[in-house]
């Protein structure tokens, strides 16, 4: 019952800060709002039992990359987003389109895959279980994912340095 | 009682609302924030599993698809800075000097 309320509110949180994201002609408040959709789905997760992953979440989402969105949009200075041309409502019906079919799509499948397997026990995952998993048997992936970040990394450095000759000294 | 189907619509209710943003979104910075509204619709959707279904592994996949959505990230926005950097705008309207 407590779940069912807990649910229902935080479900219904997410969606409107996600629906704030995706409407608002301020890009600040469209950054401001997803970090509060990434609270919001930490706060299900942790419905879900998934504590370690709602931590993380909270920490690289809300702390890192919504961050750095932040940077970047106050460093750009990017504008509120200019309104109503003919496109602009061309855009709207589509994307309306778009999302009536792909929520039909949704219900139908949901609807026709509802056989819920209630003897499957519910775990609970901490730190200590994720880790056995990822340490056993996750394990290459997991390598091969600091290996990401390292390219990562590498990447973004390249790309966004300035070329030689543009910056001041040398 | 809250099932499975719960978790999974309201997956899809975020995922139909991030593809919303990218289609109407005219600002390179802000498609790439509804593509992270994409990438947790789909987290969501995994850890709902891994609870339902007993098994852990959509957490440690979730783990995976956070990192994969950090990297995205980093370079996403090095290319858009590129992008301002080079055209002096960040609206998708006005670049399309690839078009035929």
């Amino acid at each position: 019952m407590n779940e069912a309320i807990l649910f229902y509110l935080f479900s219904g949180l997410t969606v409107l800060a996600a629906l704030y994201v995706v409407l608002t002609k301020n890009p600040t408040y469209a950054v401001l709002s997803l970090v509060a959709a990434m609270f919001c789905l930490a706060l299900l997760f942790v419905l879900l039992r998934a504590y370690f992953i709602a931590a993380v979440h909270i920490l690289v989402y809300a702390g890192a990359i919504l961050v750095l969105f932040l940077f970047v949009v106050m460093l750009l200075g990017v504008g509120r987003e200019e309104n109503s041309n003919r496109r602009q409502m061309e855009y709207r019906v589509s994307g309306g389109l778009v999302i009536a079919g792909f929520l039909t799509g949704i219900g139908l499948m949901v609807k026709a895959v509802s056989g819920n397997r209630e003897g499957a026990p519910v775990l609970t995952g901490t730190i200590e279980e994720v880790g056995k998993l990822l340490f056993n048997r996750y394990w290459l992936p997991f390598e091969i994912t600091s290996i990401l970040l390292l390219v990562g990394i590498i990447g973004a450095v390249v790309l966004s340095r300035k070329e030689q000759g543009q910056a001041g000294g040398q | 009682m809250i099932t499975l189907n719960h978790y999974l619509i309201l997956s899809g209710c975020l995922f139909a609302i991030g593809m919303y943003g990218i289609i109407t979104r005219r600002n390179a910075l802000l498609m790439l924030l509804s593509v992270e509204l994409l990438l947790n619709a789909a987290n969501l959707s995994f850890v709902a599993y891994a609870r339902y279904r007993g098994d852990l592994a959509g957490q440690a996949f979730v783990f995976f698809t956070m990192v994969v959505a950090a990297c995205e990230v980093a370079i996403g926005l090095a290319v858009a800075i590129l992008l301002y950097r080079t055209r002096e705008t960040l609206n998708t309207d006005e670049i399309n000097s690839l078009k035929w």
